[in-house]
């Protein structure tokens, strides 16, 4: 099947028309009619959006988001690829989990889903899952991540490293040194101090990114660092990047723009692991997201249901949802305050991510004979988020509310509409 | 006043020198012949308390009922709240059971503060200690305590000198008295070693030292704090003994405090921990003057949430 998106406006303000053929973009150039035109009226054509890092909750917690309510919001947050983390119910630590949840995501038909498997067993921390099982699975998995956990055993982190060496997989950390954080519910700091929750401090996750990169050095491993969110973790990345480690790293879109003051009135929609920082720090990671010693941004949409959240803060889970906010808190905090244009965000949000994780089909240049996965963004727009719009199965997003710029209109997945003007495409499947 | 008194920051100096002038005026009646006032005739006050705490409850209770308003005593023990009852859930039913007031205590952080902001209910909320947060009415009682020792500084606090010296990191009772405090004026001074000192307070107005003995002769107040010995499990400081040695208000130490300056303690006591004996029971003490003034402050602030009627008139009943 042949259609054509026309009065597309490339990153570089050049307006075109693109002809899909099958999967892939045949053809681009001026006034071409193949097949159904749709005609984006001159909006912003680039390619669709990549996460690392979406958790899923399926199996085991379809009440606050399953594969399929998850890829929908992906889609309308302008993904094609997201990453399920292992965190669920079982834990996705051998091959039959991976491909279920793999399976899941090609029957939704919205996006890939590619499963992220667990590094240690049932996410104990105490012994290394099948790796090599769930690489050579349907799944393929690649990118290996305890999150939610850290692996906080050193000679288990190194092991782990070295293993995934075999098919060239990475380990995704989430830093967090677990004898520095009991009980931790916020940020160590002033907020904290007034407050009288207990302090998380910076130094419990830059203790464990400065190990971690100097065991990746050792054993000459790929290491990502998930959700980075102080400024002397961006330090330590500039630093470990300078001696040419093998790293990279990511920030989530909510660690851009939000702050522990939030944290004020005990709200527990800002509740989240990692914890908000401070104004310092979101100036760091920005800096760092700009000049690129932070490679990506990753979601970490964490969805919950309303019980978990409509409770004191103690007692309440950590987490936000993010698929659908994603894009334009990325605009807001990068683009509008001109620290990075529309193709850094396109390289930190799409082509990057693609690039670490692997996922060849994803993330490429708009050029004749690359895979049809497109997002169309009206970059004029403004809207104010509504939590009970969201495509989400679970609501928990901190940007209730919030008046945010530029909007997905079209995503095409493998030369596929699923999203059209802002409506999931029915009967979408591969 | 606001409709709810969350944290002493719900306070402008001005309102609490209101609640604490109010407290004076119930003193005189307290005094009388009848102890009773028909204030809260018809209204409910509930005291849900989620951790035990036998005299703040018990103050509460006598401060109500001293008003005539009626009580309801919901604790979480043995109730629907052990059984997994949420917060919401609890206090939809005391909504619908008709509370004016509510007196929360609660074991995290913010709790009554969720509870006054989430809609859950229309009552009047009062933190009567929300985990390592605050706890207004025992600032509230501390500053009518200190004034009625000290009638120079009724008016303002302006030049007392306040030592409070103990586990600051986990005390609510530290945070809302600092807040308190330097509001009315006073000079605070937090003693404690450093691993009890939240790493934030840097923001305070308040100085901080880590030597008891260095500034024990200044104070005019010296607040003592409970010291938990479970701080000594997680390596907050190394023993009991060494505790007591460094930060403990023994004879010695008493004996240095100037001639008219006073002894305070929130309760329980830990005595020979942070408290000797002899300091707990020397004329310097005001220990059980605390509790009987927490009474009457406690009778203030529900009077003036629940907006009894002029007091002028009420007294010449």
């Amino acid at each position: 099947m042949q259609f054509t998106i026309g009065n597309a406006r490339m990153l570089d303000g050049q307006i075109v028309d693109v002809v899909i053929n099958g999967e892939v973009i045949s053809e681009i150039g001026n006034g071409l009619k193949v097949g159904e035109v749709i005609d984006v009226k001159k909006n912003l054509l680039i390619p669709a959006l990549v996460d690392l890092h979406t958790h899923l909750r399926e199996p085991g917690r379809e009440d606050s988001e399953t594969v399929a309510t998850g890829s929908a919001a992906a889609v309308k947050g302008g993904y094609t690829a997201i990453s399920a983390m292992a965190n669920t119910f079982p834990v996705a630590d051998t091959a039959g989990v991976v491909e279920q949840v793999y399976r899941l995501g090609q029957e939704a038909g919205l996006c890939d889903v590619f499963p992220i498997g667990a590094v240690t067993q049932g996410l104990k921390g105490e012994a290394l899952a099948e790796l090599g099982a769930m690489a050579n699975s349907k799944a393929k998995v690649r990118i290996f991540s305890d999150d939610g956990k850290c692996v906080s055993d050193p000679m288990l982190m190194r092991r782990a490293l070295e293993y995934v060496k075999i098919f060239n997989g990475i380990i995704a950390q989430h830093a967090q040194d677990p004898a520095l954080t009991v009980g931790s519910q916020m940020n160590e700091g002033i907020v904290s101090a007034r407050l009288g929750l207990t302090g998380w401090p910076a130094v419990a996750e830059e203790a464990i990114i400065a190990r971690d990169i100097l065991l990746a050095e050792h054993v000459g491993s790929r290491l990502h660092i998930c959700h980075l969110t102080t400024a002397g973790g961006v330090d330590l990345v500039r630093f470990a990047k300078s001696r040419g480690i093998s790293v990279t790293a990511e920030v989530t879109p909510h660690h851009l723009l939000l702050t522990d003051e939030l944290v004020q009135n005990y709200d527990p929609i800002f509740k989240v692991n990692p914890p908000l920082r401070t104004e310092k720090d979101v100036i760091a990671l920005r800096k760092g997201l700009a000049d690129g010693t932070i490679d990506i941004v990753g979601t970490d949409h964490a969805p919950h249901p309303t019980e978990d959240k409509d409770c004191e803060w103690q007692s309440a889970a950590f987490g936000m949802v993010g698929l659908e906010t994603a894009l334009s808190v990325v605009v807001k905090a990068m683009i509008e305050s001109k620290l990075m244009s529309w193709s850094d965000l396109v390289d930190r949000m799409s082509i990057t991510p693609a690039k670490i994780a692997g996922y060849s089909k994803h993330g490429n240049q708009i050029v004749k004979g690359s895979q049809a996965n497109l997002t169309i963004i009206d970059t004029d727009k403004t809207w104010i988020v509504d939590r009970n719009r969201l495509s989400s199965k679970s609501k928990n997003t901190p940007f209730d509310g919030m008046k945010l710029p530029s909007q997905v209109i079209h995503t095409f997945l493998n030369g596929k509409q699923v999203l059209n003007d802002g409506l999931i495409v029915n009967g979408g499947s591969n | 006043m606001k409709k709810h008194l969350l944290s002493i920051n719900d306070l402008t100096a001005a309102d609490a020198l209101e609640i604490l002038n109010t407290a004076r005026e119930l003193a005189k009646i307290s005094d009388g012949p009848v102890k009773k006032l028909p204030t809260l005739r018809g209204r409910t006050v509930v005291n849900l308390f989620f951790e035990d705490s036998t005299r703040t409850r018990i103050s509460f209770e006598s401060a109500a009922k001293r008003l005539s308003a009626d009580v309801i005593n919901f604790s979480a023990k043995g109730s629907s709240v052990s059984k997994g009852e949420s917060l919401k859930d609890t206090a939809q039913t005391l909504q619908a059971m008709g509370a004016d007031a509510v007196v929360i205590r609660h074991g995290a952080s913010g709790a009554a503060q969720r509870l006054a902001d989430s809609g859950w209910i229309s009552a009047s909320v009062i933190n009567a200690g929300d985990g390592t947060h605050e706890h207004p009415t025992q600032a509230l009682l501390d500053a009518y305590t200190i004034r009625s020792r000290f009638p120079e500084f009724r008016e303002s606090f302006d030049g007392l000198k306040v030592g409070i010296v103990g586990d600051i990191l986990h005390s609510r009772v530290a945070r809302s008295n600092v807040l308190l405090l330097t509001k009315l004026g006073a000079h605070v001074t937090l003693i404690a070693p450093p691993t009890l000192i939240p790493v934030g307070v840097t923001d305070w107005k308040v100085d901080v030292s880590y030597n008891l003995d260095s500034i024990i002769n200044s104070v005019d107040v010296l607040m003592v704090l409970r010291v938990q010995s479970e701080r000594m499990a997680d390596s907050f400081f190394p023993s009991e003994r060494e505790y007591s040695r460094g930060y403990g208000l023994d004879l010695a130490r008493l004996n240095s405090l100037k001639e008219n300056a006073i002894v305070m303690h929130p309760g329980p006591m830990n005595r020979g921990l942070e408290i000797s004996a002899e300091s707990a029971d020397s004329h310097k003490s005001v220990v059980l003057a605390q509790v009987s003034n927490g009474v009457l402050v406690r009778m203030a602030v529900l009077y003036q949430l629940l907006g009894g009627a002029a007091l002028a008139g009420e007294v010449s009943v």
